[in-house]
């Protein structure tokens, strides 16, 4: 387990890419409050998601013939690094870009990809994950929602809870029951691409506790689905789901969640010339253990060019990203806090107090802790 | 590296350095026939160029060898002693032939030194050079830990400078820390597996105990704190021989502080037979404690990071960092 993590260099030439996307990301997001930017991936603007698309630094790894760059996941890396650096807000594309893509280009038949690669690539076609139910959290394998086949396709009732930004994307791959009960598990699970504007779908946005209606919930009343809609093979889904989350996983917005807070610290330090041994101590613990977690996240990079899917990798990234991503507003509030000669400048005070409220849900979205604890011990040959 | 070069030097631990054999070191047992073997190996002067009988190898290269040593909790300074080589070798210096350790006199005597007790000589930072010394010629000081092999050194006062050398950019405690992180994610790396095959065998509640949630989330904690320490091992081995500080920061700050926690948990699932002298799995946690003290703890080379980078013209921690892992 310990060797499939090995030091690498990015290329040069995707390296490349950072210089001219950082002025297009100046540009874009001039005047934009650290508040915002601290939301990042949760942050949602399409007319951004469409200049990156027209830029060509979206569906990068995907086939030229679908409109993508035939690129490497390191220059995705490179790319999504930027983003989060910066704080883009980038949710809008961020889950097509991410894993609906890849599965629909992995599982998908050739018309889906005709019909939606091209799309994703150029920042237009929006999908969200319909993987959580109201019962069904951890426990992804007791799904209810049901698509029953019937003329010319299938149809679909039950509902999705949690879904990010559904009331704002085009199309959700939903992991539904198309045979046997819960009580059959893993088995007779099915994906399907559902038109989010399709009748019969409801979407309702959900409040959370920083003010914000970044999730929602779905219902699906006889909503028909044509045959074309499925996504690989009736009965996979499980194994499809898995092989997703592992896209979903190992990328380094599991480790950059906080980092708009991070830099934005450093730089109240900075202007407040304050470099005593335990502020210096604390800035370079953080350093130091962020250093070592992109060097992970590269590593499993690695392993997705060399083509596998680090299902175990990228829990352990995930969960020490998660923490890192955790502890930073933890350790940022109690240091401001006891220099209260200080004043920090209030869209600092209010960058801090959201990703201190949203931090919870770093170590729950895409599996939670101990689901993620449970794979790697899986992985230690435990269970 | 090549796979065959690690294998033999692994089969050469296997049998130079097993839990016995550590055990007869810490007991005082003799150095020679141990350090005869390794002498012999040609592995000492992996680091030492190809004119001087070396093998040429960059740090880089013989990472895999260091993380080697500290799986086999070798009880000698191999790794200081190849560094020590490569250093005088590059001066045109002839080595001493025995054991060497890493030291840092330049603020007078610093922490414990690991193995020092079964060395020979010193390669000391001194601030304006590297000084090489006989041990004996120093003032030493075992300070009486159980099991222990460290000195600790009193003033040098005037003691015989068996050779000057000029001294690397980052001074000598950059790269002893540097081999000391590998030392610890080594390890960390057989204590998690020790540990990880005990829970598969330790029957309680009539199943194993690995089949127990609460042990298999604390084992993947460790497995976790373990990936980490190997990267930042790795990071460190990186840079050659006069790693920039800000690397071997990186290494040492996140393999020590990984180094206790690992230990623990190891303990944790172990009960008490971990505690016992007779398991092999306290001649590493042992190390572990020491390992972290030793060339500078997380702390300390947290707050040199820490003034290096808010120092730095970086305004982004990604750039930062990027300049420590991509120069």
């Amino acid at each position: 387990m310990l060797e499939n993590f090995q030091l690498h260099r990015l290329p040069a030439e995707d390296e490349a890419l950072r210089a001219p996307l950082r002025q297009l990301l100046a540009e874009h997001l001039a005047g934009l409050p650290l508040s915002q930017r601290a939301r990042s991936w949760m942050g949602f603007d399409a007319s951004l998601s469409r200049r990156l698309g027209a830029a060509g630094y979206l569906g990068l790894t995907l086939p030229r013939r679908y409109g993508g760059q035939e690129r490497s996941p390191f220059a995705r890396f490179v790319v999504v690094e930027e983003l989060l650096a910066a704080g883009a807000p980038v949710a809008a594309h961020w889950i097509a870009d991410r894993q609906s893509g890849p599965l629909i280009l992995h599982f998908g038949t050739e018309a889906q990809r005709d019909r939606f690669l091209p799309g994703i690539a150029r920042g237009e076609l929006y999908f969200c994950i319909g993987m959580s139910e109201p019962g069904s959290g951890s426990d992804l394998a007791s799904v209810r929602s049901r698509a029953e086949p019937v003329d010319g396709g299938w149809k679909l009732n039950g509902q999705k809870i949690w879904t990010t930004n559904a009331q704002h994307d085009d199309y959700m791959i939903a992991l539904v029951r198309t045979s046997g009960t819960a009580a059959d598990r893993q088995a007779g699970l099915s994906q399907f691409i559902v038109d989010m504007r399709a009748p019969g779908v409801v979407v309702r946005p959900i409040r959370d506790l920083a003010g914000d209606e970044h999730f929602a919930e779905v219902f699906f009343e006889d909503v028909h689905l044509g045959e074309d809609m499925l996504v690989g093979q009736e009965g996979a889904g499980w194994a499809q789901v898995n092989a997703e989350l592992a896209f979903e996983r190992s990328g380094p917005e599991r480790i950059y969640s906080s980092i708009v807070l991070l830099d934005a610290w450093i730089a109240h330090l900075r202007a407040s010339e304050r470099m005593d041994g335990s502020t210096a101590t604390l800035v370079g613990r953080l350093t130091a253990e962020l250093a070592t977690l992109r060097a992970l996240s590269v590593a499993v990079t690695a392993r997705l060019a060399a083509g596998e899917q680090p299902v175990v990798e990228a829990s352990i990234l995930k969960d020490l990203g998660t923490a890192f991503e955790q502890a930073l507003p933890t350790l940022i509030a109690d240091d401001l806090a006891s220099h209260p000669a200080e004043t920090p400048a209030d869209e600092l005070v209010r960058t801090l107090a959201y990703v201190a409220q949203i931090a919870p849900s770093f170590s729950l979205r895409g599996g939670t802790r101990e689901i993620l604890r449970g794979i790697i011990a899986r992985g230690l040959g435990l269970r | 590296m090549d796979s065959l070069l690690l294998d033999s030097f692994v089969k050469l631990l296997g049998e130079v350095s097993t839990p016995a054999q550590v055990r007869a070191l810490e007991a005082g047992g003799p150095v020679d026939p141990v350090w005869s073997a390794l002498s012999e190996s040609g592995f000492l002067d992996a680091l030492l160029v190809e004119s001087q009988g070396g093998a040429g190898l960059d740090l880089s290269d013989v990472a895999p060898l260091l993380l080697a040593l500290g799986a086999h909790a070798v009880a000698l300074p191999v790794a200081e002693t190849m560094a020590a080589r490569a250093l005088l070798g590059a001066a045109a210096v002839e080595h001493p032939g025995g054991p060497v350790v890493l030291a840092d006199f330049r603020a007078g005597p610093g922490g414990l030194v690991p193995t020092a007790a079964c060395s020979t000589h010193a390669l000391a930072d001194m601030g304006d050079c590297l000084a090489l010394f006989a041990i004996a010629d120093l003032d030493t000081r075992r300070p009486g830990i159980h099991g222990s092999l460290a000195l600790a050194f009193g003033d040098v006062g005037s003691a015989p400078r068996l050779a000057e050398i000029p001294r690397p950019a980052a001074g000598l405690r950059a790269i002893a820390a540097v081999i000391r992180a590998a030392s610890i994610a080594g390890a960390a790396g057989r204590v998690l597996d020790m540990t990880v095959a005990y829970a598969g065998e330790r029957l309680q509640f009539g199943k194993p105990i690995g089949k127990q949630q609460a042990v298999q989330q604390q084992l993947a904690v460790m497995a976790e704190r373990s990936v980490a320490a190997r990267m930042a091992a790795l990071i460190g081995c990186s840079d050659g021989l006069d790693p920039r500080p800000a690397i071997a920061a990186v290494a040492k700050q996140v393999t020590s502080a990984a180094a206790i926690e690992i230990a623990n948990i190891a303990h944790a699932v172990h009960g008490a037979i971990g505690i016992s002298e007779e398991y092999d799995l306290q001649l590493f946690t042992r190390r572990l404690h020491e390992w972290r003290m030793a060339d500078g703890s997380e702390s300390w080379w947290a707050a040199r990071l820490g003034e290096w980078r808010l120092q730095s013209s970086d305004a982004s921690s990604v750039d930062y960092i990027r300049g420590i892992e991509c120069a």
